[in-house]
């Protein structure tokens, strides 16, 4: 038998760069997956809401007597039974409190009001109806800006007084926080002195990220030990297991949270909800397991939104395209609390990457948060802590900029691009971007859909729209991107003063076999088909005898969880970081196998072998099986090693996307002819996941840019709070994605990886959006706001006088 | 999403059906697919105490003509109007509707008769039977009578319907051989109800439209049957002025609810659009 050739041993191994089928999915498709909703331990009881039908009201009185006496039912606690323990309020990651049943007010529609525990579900539900709240409606604050005016109604009264809000003075009674970057003075100067200026107030709507599995938990708490186990939805186990610790004041070793399979999550299961601390109360009391499953209404409607921001967005430009200034000022609604899930640090997230793909010379960006009377939340659906709202502001100003310029927006972006020599990049708001290669990119995706030609036939198709030949417009998207991912470096990243590494713990079995554990938590992103292939790179044994486990804070490593496309840039480096204090143990073993130096050895794919004498080698399997048997004098036995990994910066992907839409006038209805994106994440681990994840981020950009919208009528009612009108596409309305790549490695990523996931939403969106708005660019309309639903489309068109006979 | 208790019947026949209905009054509904009540008893907007499932029931199934009629069992699915030669051949616009209707899972329980009884003007079904002059067999406790669709919709789930009636059988006079129809229906997505829509079946005599009825689907608390804009064609060639004629006495009985599909004013202007679409398809199939 001859030895195989280092090809065919790299290709055994399926590591970096293999289309490795997701092992995860085994289970998956044959329903074989374990979710929270599929525990069922012994005695468990079951937790209902009683929520407000209302906005904004006074809570006058609450009997629960009839509820009680139903048949099933074990206890109705309220805001009276949570306040001696201190809980009818729970902390959030912004710094301010969150009611966990309301206690004499509700600020928004279906807030938690009373939690039934019954032995099922049914009772539970039965009971709800059963209890009887006086309610005394107030005045209903739905629109942020209303909210800052001088008469709004007080939303949040437990405030009074407290002028200092988490992130400095509050300028009125339903401010938050005032939050800015950048240079004013310079930028207020390149304004003046500007030679074309545009501005726009770019507003994006309420979302909610909706995965199809709600947000759910089971509790339970074992009297005789004082131990509290929870099983939930939580995109951050670890998190959630030191704030359950804080405020249970159980002792962080006796409380156990489990993350089983999670259904998607994409923001939504990153913060701690209401129904996860009823329930530990419940079991608590009880001394029985409970278990709390949201419906797709009360997800839609309570556990964290995203975007509502409103964006007044300016440029500053040369007459010859040359960009000189930005200036955004941003609304940003928070809802009723303040339970925004950034990094403490970054009460607007990363906004100030609102800059784009883009060389400003000088920028300025402001950001205040206020109240209203809707759902808490401002979670980064989909993309890292709000950059798709930035990447929408600055690719639709851009295009307003292009058209008051009369330039093509490809020009424009081509002329202002970040240049390659250019990085690493320091950005007028503060970012160093690592690594990128934007003009090669745009130029290729312009290449590959033929951009010239499309413009030369919208020209024509535009001619018969005037000449009566046809009802229909075309529409060119352009779009350029960056992601700013992988949070983050300690020194400017945290979660409750928890510095956002993450970690792997990597252990090799003496055959050779593999259990890795790590921080993150995949919700179906293929952690455990990726993180496999790492380690089968830098190891050299099979993905296939490699197990990943992540969700069980008992025995997996302390990490930060899965947001904002960090797994590979924190998780995925750590994973590459053991691996190889893993192998320099194993050089050292496989010297003293071949009794030589261990500088004398040299590694190769799957083993090391001895410098100029390939013949002479051990393999990570052999090597594997010494670690346990025939380790030098004075080592240690085993192979193993943990890793916490502090990125040095951000990694920052980014991408170009064209696509091409045809309006029907006469109806709204846009189709999307052609969709192409190309995507630049650095390394490319996986690339069939990579292209999964891309879909699916395209998909979620289309549903956000064409539909989606959780929208408040002025009464504070959700109007349309199910999937009948939450926009949900399916395969019928998806369109058709082109994707593409180009491949520019992180400088500073153990691998040169730099996360995907999300990239898809943030280059998405204002792609749709452009291609939309490019439809009726012609006839001087400079922005039409999302959702590009049917009759906001047809009624753009009618403002334009499209319809007259 | 968890719907009140209920107790759960099922009848083997339409006279037991009846005899159960009419025993338990207004605390009984009949289950068909149970694709429009069980949601609406989820959401705890309905809460029947009994439910009377006509799904044993074999003689609301099937599909037959009589005399010039189709009769069509209330029992029969939606899915099944769709795999059904006879439908494509002498009613192509209910395989055309049914398609149109929610997805594939919802078709295969979705009846016709629900559909029709139901009374929710989000129906697609209701404006098709206006159009094609369709009569509902009713049977009750006092025996059998039929009413014509286009008496049958009184307002938004209100119908001609008596508590302990169901509708036993739709009956379809067949449209000329040579007749153009088509269902125009504008949705936000697959599984949603109309923004607006619009049926029509029109015959033509030489270019001249002979024969024509409109009806209109989701623009009003229940299904419109056109007449004065089928009248304001009927004598043309369909020519650009007389279709804006249409179109205005069209809009003119409009008064749909202003939702998440859009303003009423929005919804108002599909149904024209839908109908001039639905007319230049009905007419390019008529012969
Ligand atoms: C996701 C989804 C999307 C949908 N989209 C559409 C759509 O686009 N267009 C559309 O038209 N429909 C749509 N539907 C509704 C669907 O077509 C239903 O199946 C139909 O409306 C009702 O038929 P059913 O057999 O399911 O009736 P059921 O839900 O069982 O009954 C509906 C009502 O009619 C009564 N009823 C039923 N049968 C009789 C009878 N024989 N006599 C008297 N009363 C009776 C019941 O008591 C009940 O009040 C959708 C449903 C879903 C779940």
């Amino acid at each position: 038998m001859t030895e195989p050739t280092s090809e065919q041993r790299t290709q055994s191994l399926q590591g970096l760069g293999c289309k490795r089928k997701r092992t995860e999915d085994i289970r998956f498709v044959q329903g074989k997956g374990n979710y929270v909703d599929d525990l069922k331990l012994p005695g468990t009881l079951y937790g209902d809401f009683v929520r407000s039908p209302y906005g904004h009201a006074r809570i006058k009185g609450i009997d629960a007597s009839k509820a009680k006496a139903l048949p099933g039912v074990i206890a109705v606690l309220t805001a009276a039974d949570l306040k001696p323990l201190n809980l009818h309020y729970m902390p959030t990651l912004a710094g301010d409190v969150a009611a966990v049943l309301a206690e004499d007010k509700v600020l928004y529609q279906n807030q938690e009001v009373a939690f039934v525990i019954a032995e099922d579900r049914y009772a539970a539900a039965d009971a709800v109806e059963l209890v009887e709240v006086d309610y005394e409606p107030l005045p209903v604050v739905v629109d942020p800006f209303k909210a800052m005016a001088p008469d709004a109604p007080v939303l949040r009264e437990d405030l009074a007084g407290k002028t200092d809000g988490a992130h400095g003075k509050r300028k009125h009674h339903n401010h938050i926080f005032a939050w800015e970057m950048g240079d004013r003075g310079a930028t207020d100067q390149a304004f003046t002195q500007a030679e074309v200026t545009i501005k726009e107030l770019i507003s994006y709507q309420r979302v909610h990220p909706c995965p199809l599995e709600t947000c759910q938990c089971v509790a339970s708490f074992d009297k005789v030990k004082g131990e509290l186990t929870v099983w939930g939805t939580f995109q951050a186990p670890h998190v959630i297991r030191t704030v359950a610790s804080l405020i249970s004041k159980i002792p962080e070793h006796k409380v156990h949270v489990i993350a089983p399979d999670i259904g998607g999550g994409f923001g939504n299961k990153v913060g701690a909800y209401p129904g996860y601390i009823c329930a530990v109360v419940a079991s608590i009391v009880t001394g029985r397991p409970v278990k709390w499953v949201e419906d797709r209404t009360e997800n839609l409607t309570t556990t964290s939104f995203a975007r509502d921001y409103h964006m007044t967005a300016e440029i500053a430009a040369n007459r010859d395209g040359r960009i000189t200034a930005l200036r955004v000022n941003v609304l940003a609604d928070h809802g009723a609390f303040d339970a925004c899930a950034d990094p403490s640090k970054w009460p607007a997230g990363f906004f100030n990457i609102v800059t784009g793909s883009y060389d400003f010379p000088v920028a300025h960006v402001s950001v205040d948060g206020v109240y209203t009377n809707k759902a808490p939340g401002g979670v980064a659906y989909r993309c890292s802590f709000r950059v798709t709202e930035a990447a929408y502001c600055i690719e639709r100003a851009m295009d307003i900029l292009a058209q008051k310029l009369e330039m093509d927006p490809a020009d424009l972006r081509m002329k202002n691009l970040i240049r390659r020599e250019q990085f690493p990049y320091h950005s007028a708001l503060g970012w160093e971007y690592d690594s990128g290669d934007y003009h090669t990119a745009l130029q290729r995706a312009m290449n590959a859909v033929g951009y010239r030609q499309l413009r030369t036939e919208q020209q024509a198709r535009l001619a018969a729209f005037r000449a009566g030949k046809t009802r229909e417009l075309m529409g060119i998207g352009v779009a350029f991107f960056t992601e700013i991912v992988g949070a983050g470096p300690s020194r400017n990243c945290d979660i409750l003063g928890i510095a956002m590494f993450d970690s792997a713990e990597i252990r090799i079995h003496p055959t050779g076999a593999v259990i890795a554990r790590m921080g993150t938590k995949s919700q179906g992103q293929g952690h455990e088909t990726t993180y496999a292939q790492i380690i089968a790179s830098e190891l050299g044994l099979p993905a296939d005898d490699i197990i990943i486990e992540e969700g069980n804070t008992d025995t997996a490593p302390y990490g930060l969880g899965t947001y904002g496309s960090r797994s590979t840039p924190t998780a995925g480096a750590a994973t590459a970081m053991a691996a190889r204090k893993i192998r320099a143990k194993a050089q050292m073993i496989a010297a003293h196998l071949l009794e030589v130096s261990e500088y004398d050895l040299e590694w190769d794919v799957d083993r090391f072998r001895l410098k100029g004498n390939p013949e002479s080698f051990k393999t990570m399997k052999e090597i594997a099986w010494a670690a346990y048997s025939n380790v030098p004098p004075g080592m240690e036995q085993g192979l193993e090693a943990v890793s916490y990994y502090d990125p040095p910066n951000m990694t920052f992907p980014f991408g170009a996307y064209i696509s091409v839409v045809d309006v029907d006038v006469d109806t709204g209805v846009v189709k999307v002819r052609r969709f192409y994106a190309l995507d630049d994440c650095g390394t490319r681990i996986n690339p069939m996941i990579i292209e999964g994840q891309i879909h699916g981020g395209l998909t979620e950009a289309f549903a956000i840019a064409m539909g989606q919208e959780i929208h408040y009528d002025e009464d504070g009612n959700v109007t349309g709070p199910s999937l009948m009108d939450y926009f949900l596409p399916t395969a019928v309305e998806t369109p058709k994605w082109e994707t593409d790549w180009t491949t520019t490695p992180s400088p500073h990523h153990p691998i040169g990886a730099k996360g995907v996931g999300e990239s898809p939403n943030v280059g998405g969106v204002p792609c749709f959006a452009n291609a939309v708005n490019d439809a009726f660019r012609a006839f001087g309309s400079t922005h039409i706001a999302m959702p590009h639903d049917n009759w906001r489309t047809w009624t753009a068109a009618d403002n334009l006088g499209l319809h007259a006979a | 999403m968890i719907p009140a208790a209920f107790e759960y019947h099922r009848p083997r026949s339409i006279a037991e059906a009846v005899a159960v209905l009419a025993d338990l009054g207004e605390a009984a509904r009949p289950l068909a697919g149970g694709h429009s009540l069980i949601p609406m008893m989820k959401l705890r907007l309905a809460g029947p105490e009994h439910l009377v499932d006509l799904g044993r029931i074999r003689d609301l199934k099937g599909i037959r003509t009589e005399g010039g009629d189709i009769v069509i069992g209330a029992m029969t699915t939606q899915q099944e109007l769709i795999a059904s030669d006879l439908i494509a051949a002498k009613l192509p616009i209910l395989r055309e509707t049914s398609l149109l209707i929610a997805d594939p899972q919802v078709r295969y329980v979705g009846t016709l008769g629900g559909n029709v009884a139901n009374g929710d003007p989000g129906n697609d079904m209701p404006a098709v039977m206006l159009c094609l002059g369709a009569v509902y067999h009713v049977v009750g406790p006092t025996g059998e009578h039929r009413v014509a669709a286009r008496d049958f919709y009184l307002g938004a789930y209100v119908t001609a319907l008596d508590p302990g009636e169901i509708v036993t059988a739709i009956r379809i006079p067949l449209p000329p051989t040579g007749h153009g129809s088509a269902y125009e229906k504008l949705k936000r997505k697959i599984g949603d109800y109309a923004t607006a829509a619009a049926a029509v079946v029109l015959t033509l005599d030489r270019g001249v439209v002979a024969t024509c009825s409109i009806g209109l689907t989701n623009v009003a608390d229940m299904p419109l049957w056109a007449e004065d804009a089928a009248l304001a064609l009927v004598g043309t060639n369909l020519d650009t002025a007389a279709v804006k004629r249409a179109v205005a006495a069209a809009e003119a009985i409009t008064a749909p609810a202003s939702d998440n599909r859009g303003p009423a004013a929005y919804r108002t202007k599909m149904a024209g659009v839908m109908l001039i679409r639905a007319l230049a398809r009905a007419r390019a199939q008529a012969k």
